[in-house]
């Protein structure tokens, strides 16, 4: 029985309403004698969530319009027809820590173990555009990530790395022009042509001034950097995905699922707006974005997050922006499972937590996957435990058989459902940034920090009051006694050793020309019309150092400074 | 009633972000916590330095301050902070924080001068109360 | 007490800070404490800020902080937020605008709640701004947010007080109306670079038209407190009105007004306290009792109340 095609409503059809309603009786019977768990169910994110799902969810839906094909518009079921049948998503697992030395052997480590991609962590002076020997770097040099303070910490780092062979991607934003200016004459030197190298920067912004806190210039001349980087890239560096729009740190940051989607794609909006505005056609820089989302716990509202926001884009680039390829609609994205969902109490248990939200993330049709570690809510993953994390991957990956046939959960009604409500939800958060003025203009107002923080505040709430039950950390507590788990440590030698490398490199480079080429950037930074790219790889090329470069651009643009909202 | 005099003396606490993490989910939350436990909270922003965090704490009188800390560097800014509270000669101000800070590392803050370590997963409440008590200790004495 | 008076006068931080904690409390050395320094008061330049959220206010006071740094006057800043009316507590974040001033000797800045005041200040405010105007800090600065009917209290304590707008504003500052004229002395409309900064100003100077034969008309400043646009020109009118109130008899007039209120407000703090404890005491079971009854009412208890601290009462 076709309920979807054929134009006959169910609710007409005698049979089933009988059988729904003597069902309906059934559960009131049980009801009386027991009763269930709560009140009233819903999703993480708060949608409520039915008792039973039935087929009435599908009627009246136009499937071709609203569901779709995988690889067709509006991609619900994925952005390729074949999926995991033709290639699995990128394994690609984020790390970086201490000096380049070090990193370089970790990635060796990985790419030897299978991952199939490259992502890495800069530590916070690096993402924050200061040299290690800045006093602003003072005792954070290499722990959240590597610490890269010019060229040549950048050719240690990818030491032995082959960059055509390679698909790199680097977290980073304020400074992305700067550290993707290394990649390339990284390339240079090891032969590989601009059009030849493949990647990622994250170069998001907009969640940095939400979310994530890790910018420098104010909005508009972050705006101009990212569209600079847009348009070098779409005629230089064409393999190159320019941006990651992320969500991950939005939902980190407290966010519900709906939320998530909405602020990444509002995000979005707000880009293409400045690209095209720049003069870019969407149809041609819109191949190029990516996104980056969270795998967070609420399985079902997981997967349906992950479709609904591949249908939102692909109306939002057609309808809003006119978008008419279809490479250009897609919404790819790279997913991390959630790490604010790691316990530091019985850390064992994470490895089952990140198994299922990697799960969701696959059945969600993901592009390209991070998998946390057990131990990253005490330190950055020792090796071991980022060795289950790289399996948890590919045990879903081979032995799971998800991946044997697309997009296996579309048509569940819970899931269909879910996936709509999102949508709707999503599109009224979207709707009222844009009576705003847009997205700038919204965090300026604090809009969207101030729903996160009240999303975080009643989550908080709800685990303190038992409401949300965290395993080991409100029910089923233990003694903790983990005390000799092997935990990686940065010690502070990395800064020291880099302060010396850093002079050592000031001695023996052309201190003339980095000169010059820091006047050039600086004189191309005062002007609009300039593509500042072209300058910082020239200036990169001579060794100036990321410090000494962001520190003209910080002259010419100001520091953003924080728009508190508590 | 409108002016009547408020008797009790309010806790008064700052709640810093120093260095350059910018993960501040968990200081708003613990903020939020302290405010509608009926303490006063001076929330620094991020990107402190412990020149700024100290100084704070000496022109708003703060009973206590909160150091959060994810970006691995805790131990540099815990001691910094203790050391130079010492010199002005605030010993008395109660330093307490939380964030990502390994077990094995916690004895050593303590050591230093630290008066708790809030971990991961810890209710506010526990905060609270704890902070609640160290306060009344802290006044006792004067 | 002494102690800490004289370490406060040398300009120990703590000391200062410790004194305004004093006050905030209402500790009983207040009140000696504010007679002795009273009279080293009147040299401060006492500014009021405020406006409403998300005006710019921290970021503008910031700027002036660093235009009257650069003439190295010492600069005070009492950043007022609101108390929260259900848990008595606050976050007070206004200071993380101006931190860059922290470190900086020659500034002071000190956050407080209002703590269950109604008017848009804490009652702690006045008698701070005594302490650092004794301490020689050249210019107060009062921040606060407000700016409605209710929020009043900012022109009982400072001598100029500078309303801060943005555009966008639209329908508010129709409602705002009633308020504005009585309260503000300068206007910075800010964030003049968004659109409708025009139809503001028009709107502001269309209202201040309406009220002419006044000795001291409010100038209106466009500013962009981000990049520092407008402010030398706004702290040269907060200097203009601080002359203006010095040798006018508008400005006269106006120094006794904000002096009677001040008594007011002492007289009234006294006797509410004495109301307080009268009350308390007075209040036994057998009182509630009989008010629960119906028996007796409220206003003969109050009347009695107040028959044993002021002779003579019900006699109206």
């Amino acid at each position: 029985m076709n309920f979807i095609f054929k134009e006959e409503r169910l609710s007409m059809n005698k049979d089933y309403a009988e059988a729904k309603a003597r069902f309906e009786a059934g559960v009131m019977k049980t009801l009386q004698k027991n009763k269930e768990r709560k009140e009233a169910f819903t999703t993480g994110g708060g949608i409520p969530l039915e008792r039973l799902y039935g087929p009435e969810v599908l009627e009246g839906t136009d499937f071709t319009k609203e569901i779709g094909f995988p690889g067709e518009y509006p991609f619900t079921r994925g952005v390729q027809s074949t999926m995991y049948r033709g290639r699995f998503w990128t394994m690609r697992q984020y790390a970086g820590f201490a000096s380049a030395e070090e990193s370089n052997e970790r990635y060796r480590y990985l790419l030897a173990s299978g991952t199939t991609g490259l992502s890495v962590a800069f530590d916070l002076p690096t993402q924050i555009g200061y040299d290690s020997d800045d006093p602003m770097a003072q005792g954070e040099c290499g722990k959240v990530g590597v610490a890269i303070d010019s060229l040549q910490d950048m050719e240690i780092l990818f030491n032995q790395i082959p960059l055509d062979k390679v698909s790199t991607s680097m977290t980073i934003n304020a400074p992305a022009s700067v550290l993707l200016a290394m990649y390339i004459c990284v390339g240079e030197k090891q032969g590989v042509p601009m059009d030849a190298l493949s990647g990622t920067i994250q170069n998001d912004i907009l969640k940095e001034y939400i979310a994530r806190g890790t910018y420098i210039f104010p909005p508009k001349p972050s705006m101009r950097l990212i569209t600079d980087i847009f348009e070098f890239c779409s005629q230089n560096v064409p393999k190159w995905n320019t941006i990651s729009i992320s969500g991950y740190h939005i939902r980190e940051a407290g966010s519900t699922a709906a939320q998530e989607v909405a602020f990444t794609l509002a995000d979005g909006i707000a880009y293409v707006e400045a690209a095209r505005t720049k003069g870019l056609d969407p149809n041609v820089f819109g191949e190029r974005l990516s996104f980056f989302f969270n795998a967070h716990n609420d399985f079902l509202e997981e997967v349906a997050k992950f479709r609904a926001a591949r249908r939102m884009w692909a109306k939002i680039m057609k309808e809003r922006f006119g978008v008419t390829n279809p490479k250009a609609q897609m919404l790819r994205f790279h997913t991390q499972t959630g790490g604010s969902t790691l316990t530091a109490q019985q850390p064992e248990n994470n490895i089952v937590r990140v198994t299922m939200q990697a799960l969701a993330a696959v059945l969600g049709g993901t592009q390209s996957l991070h998998t946390n570690s057990m131990d990253e809510a005490l330190a950055l993953p020792s090796e071991k435990s980022v060795g289950i994390a790289l399996r948890t991957q590919q045990i879903i990956a081979h032995e799971s058989g998800v991946t044997n046939t697309v997009d296996p959960l579309a048509g569940s009604y819970a899931v269909e459902s879910l996936t709509n409500e999102i949508e709707e939800k999503a599109f009224e958060y979207i709707h009222q940034i844009d009576e705003m003025g847009g997205m700038l203009t919204a965090i300026e107002k604090g809009y969207v920090q101030k729903h996160i923080q009240d999303s975080a505040y009643e989550f908080q709430r709800a685990v303190e009051s038992k409401d949300a039950v965290v395993v080991g950390v409100n029910k089923f507590q233990v003694e903790e006694k983990n005390k000799d788990m092997k935990l990686l440590t940065v010690d502070a030698s990395v800064g020291e050793r880099q302060i010396k490398k850093l002079h050592e490199l000031k001695e023996s480079r052309d201190n003339l020309a980095v000169s010059n080429a820091l006047e050039s950037i600086r004189s191309a930074a005062s002007d609009d019309s300039q593509n500042l790219m072209p300058v910082i790889i020239d200036a990169v090329r001579a060794y100036a150092t990321e410090g000494e470069i962001c520190g003209v651009l910080r002259g010419v643009f100001g520091e953003y400074t924080e728009n508190i909202v508590l | 009633m409108e002016g009547f005099s408020v008797d009790e003396r309010k806790i008064r606490v700052v709640v810093a972000k120093p260095g350059l993490d910018g993960h501040d989910r968990g200081a708003k939350v613990v903020a939020r916590a302290l405010r509608d436990a009926g303490m006063e909270v001076i929330y620094t922003g991020l990107r402190q330095t412990p020149d700024q965090i100290v100084e704070t704490v000496m022109q708003e009188d703060a009973d206590a301050v909160g150091i959060s800390i994810l970006s691995g560097a805790h131990t540099f800014y815990f001691t910094k902070i203790i050391d130079m509270l010492r010199e002005k000669n605030a010993e008395d101000v109660i330093v307490f924080g939380g964030g990502v800070i390994p077990e094995n590392d916690i004895p050593g803050l303590l050591e230093a001068g630290a008066g708790a370590i809030f971990g991961p997963g810890t209710p506010t409440s526990a905060c609270v109360e704890w902070l609640e008590e160290a306060v009344a200790k802290k006044r006792a004495k004067e | 007490m002494e102690s800490l008076l004289e370490k406060a006068f040398h300009g120990d931080i703590r000391s200062i800070a410790r004194i305004i904690s004093l006050i905030e409390n209402d500790n009983p050395v207040k009140d000696a404490l504010l007679k002795r320094i009273y009279s080293m008061t009147g040299n401060a330049i006492v500014l009021g800020i405020t406006g409403s959220p998300g005006a710019g206010k921290s970021t503008l006071t910031d700027k002036v902080i660093e235009h009257f740094r650069r003439k190295e006057k010492k600069v005070g800043v009492i950043a007022v937020d609101p108390s929260s009316p259900f848990s008595g507590g606050a976050i007070l974040a206004d200071r993380i605008r101006m931190q860059r001033h922290t470190g900086d000797p020659g500034v002071y800045i000190r956050s407080m709640g209002t703590r269950g005041s109604l008017g848009g200040l804490s009652r702690g405010t006045r008698e701070s701004v005594i302490l650092l105007d004794a301490c020689g800090y050249d210019v107060v600065i009062i921040e606060t947010v407000g700016v409605g009917q209710s929020e009043v209290d900012i022109i009982k304590i400072a001598d100029t007080v500078c309303l801060v707008l943005v555009p966008g504003m639209g329908d508010d500052i129709q409602i705002m109306k009633a308020g504005i004229m009585e309260i503000a002395n300068v206007f910075a409309i800010n964030k003049a670079d968004k659109p409708g900064v025009d139809r503001v100003a028009a709107e502001v100077r269309l209202m201040l038209d309406l009220v002419k034969d006044r000795p001291w008309l409010p100038p209106v400043h466009l500013t962009i407190a981000e990049n520092g646009t407008g402010i030398e020109e706004l702290v040269g009118s907060f200097l203009a009105h601080a002359d203006f109130l010095k040798n006018s008899a508008g400005g006269a007039q106006r120094e006794r007004r904000r002096l009677s209120f001040e008594v007011e407000d002492i007289l009234l703090q006294h006797i509410t306290r004495i109301a307080e404890k009268k009350w308390l005491s007075y209040k036994t079971d057998e009182v509630m009792e009989s008010l629960l009854s119906r028996k007796n009412n409220p206003y003969a208890v109050a009347e009695d109340v107040l028959r044993n601290i002021i002779p003579g009462t019900s006699e109206n």
